[in-house]
């Protein structure tokens, strides 16, 4: 039987699977852009805001750096048994001007990557257990 | 008005005076894995401190403590534990938390109490006994919090942000995983005769590159240890200091800022940086502008520093500090490095008591040994690793959550 697929957490992206989006919050008077959601303050200084608007994210980006890690984290973390290493990458969103960070598809390796490549949003499972499948986005290089 | 010019001059020159502390004494335990607890490394660096400084506890009117987010109840909220171990006297208490900046937030609190006139004479002291391994998040599901959530949803240890930055090095300026291997080697012969380095064997740049691969394109030995470690410093005010001593070394500037709005280079433990869409980032960065703030207050600048003791939490790191803290433009570092400028005999060594590739971290203690070596550095004490002809050197190094920390330290 399916497992059931559902976010590693709550509300950060949208679960579609053709096309998801990171959500972020915009501030509704300077429009300062935010990943994790800011909901309560805006965090720029000359701005006293506490409205915010749900957005979603830019879909592509450029890959600012990448690295990768070799050894299993420690928990929260959940690493499968056997460990799988997993690169991390850094990517820049042109409309938000901010760098985010996700895991990259597994298969792609870091002589593949170079700073500068157009990456793209796609979602992938993080961990399982018995009845779920736990979502997290992650980046591919644009084929 | 003749009246109100005489005290205006006055206290201006009490202004210029006040600008400076003394540091009086020094003392450490030397760096490692013990297995016994944090307050007997504190305790041990306490005595060593004091009696450098060739004062009594009783003597000690205000204890800084820097605080470590282990051992029980953040450090058995640290400054109060050290006075309990070494004897209540009644002196007055501050504890400090600032992640890796801890010590020097609690130097500077040290410091602001003594240049208002509170006390004398202050103790500032950190300890800290490290677990093995990646240093995880506190334990418990707490998925509000972004230190849990970075290792939850990304694995994003802290050797990922290492490496982050060190392949951000090769892709913008050309870097190689050779040069970062020379950090360690000139590192680890830096250390090899300082007594409380934990690491004292010379390490090639093919030890190093034969590692095995933490976080692509850094090695084992390219990222520091986590260690037990204390260190404590006695600080004074100058008054207090020239009735012991004839040469009493200085604290002559101290930097704790945060970043300023937008920050946008990626930092443990963020998921993103802050926005530049609608506020461009400031003209200087934020690890730009911590050593700036204590260089500022000291009225000095990078050219007039003999050393400098950076926070080399992986080799590539170190290069980044070099353009940081002024030694050199950006993407100068690895030129720095090969001509020898930073190798003890250059310019301006960095990290001559062998930095944290030879100590590992010991979180509350790293930025106050930073200020010890200086001080030994200074007075010409620094065995086997001597700065020649050493005036002034400058700290610098930045804890979790934006806390920017750097001592300038002169004769």
């Amino acid at each position: 039987m399916a497992k059931n697929k559902v976010p590693a957490v709550e509300g950060w992206f949208t679960m579609d699977a053709a096309e998801p989006r990171l959500l972020g919050s915009r501030c509704k008077v300077c429009g300062t852009f935010f990943f994790p959601k800011e909901a309560d303050f805006c965090r720029n200084p000359a701005c006293s805001s506490n409205e915010f608007e749900e957005v979603p994210l830019s879909t592509r980006g450029k890959l600012w750096s990448f690295t990768n890690n070799c050894y299993p984290p420690p928990k929260p973390y959940m690493a499968p048994a056997p460990f799988e290493p997993y690169i991390v990458a850094a990517v820049e969103l042109e409309t938000e001007k901010m760098v985010v960070l996700g895991q990259v598809a597994k298969g792609i390796e870091i002589n593949h990557l170079s700073a500068g490549m157009e990456m793209e949003l796609f979602l992938d499972t993080l961990f399982e257990d018995d009845d779920n499948e736990y979502i997290v986005w992650k980046w591919r290089p644009v084929s | 008005m003749e009246v109100e010019t005489g005290l205006l001059t006055g206290c201006e020159r009490i202004d210029e005076m006040s600008k400076e502390v003394a540091v009086l004494g020094v003392g450490m335990h030397p760096w490692g894995k013990w297995g016994k607890s944090f307050v007997e490394y504190g305790v041990k660096a306490t005595r060593d401190a004091l009696a450098d400084a060739g004062i009594e506890w009783k003597d000690v009117q205000f204890v800084s403590g820097g605080d470590t987010i282990r051992n029980g109840y953040p450090g058995y909220v640290a400054g109060a534990t050290f006075c309990q171990a070494m004897g209540w006297n009644g002196a007055k208490v501050a504890s400090s938390y600032g992640a890796c900046a801890s010590g020097t937030q609690a130097i500077n609190n040290a410091r602001a109490q003594i240049l208002a006139g509170m006390c004398d004479v202050a103790l500032v002291v950190g300890a800290d006994a490290a677990p093995k391994g990646f240093f995880a998040p506190v334990g418990g599901d707490r998925p509000d919090d972004p230190d849990w959530l970075r290792f939850r949803l990304i694995g994003a240890t802290n050797p990922i942000y290492f490496g982050l930055w060190a392949r951000r090095r090769m892709e913008a300026y050309g870097a190689t995983a050779q040069d970062f291997a020379k950090v360690k080697v000139k590192n680890s012969r830096h250390g090899l005769h300082n007594p409380n380095a934990r690491y004292r064997k010379e390490v090639t740049e093919e030890a190093v590159l034969s590692s095995a691969v933490v976080s692509d394109p850094l090695h084992l030995l390219d990222i520091c240890a986590t260690s037990d470690g204390g260190a404590a410093i006695v600080l004074t005010s100058m008054e207090f200091a020239r009735k012991h001593t004839t040469a009493p070394i200085k604290i002559a500037g101290v930097s704790t800022v945060t970043p300023e709005f937008p920050s946008t280079v990626i930092e443990m433990p963020n998921f993103a940086t802050d926005s530049a869409a609608a506020v461009s980032a400031p003209a200087v960065s934020f690890r730009d502008s911590i050593a700036a703030e204590a260089y500022e207050e000291a009225g000095l600048g990078p050219e007039d520093m003999s050393m400098a003791e950076v926070y080399d939490l992986s080799t590539a790191l170190e290069l980044d500090w070099y353009e940081n803290i002024g030694l050199c433009k950006p993407g100068e570092a690895e030129k720095l490095l090969n001509d020898g400028d930073t190798t003890l005999g250059g310019r301006v060594p960095v990290n001559p008591s062998g930095g944290l590739g030879c100590f590992g971290e010991a979180i509350p203690a790293q930025a106050i040994a930073q200020v010890c070596e200086i001080t030994w550095q200074l007075r010409g004490q620094a065995e086997g690793r001597q700065v020649e002809n050493a005036k002034a050197g400058v700290t610098a190094n930045q804890g979790l959550f934006g806390h920017g920390s750097s001592v300038v330290v002169t004769k």
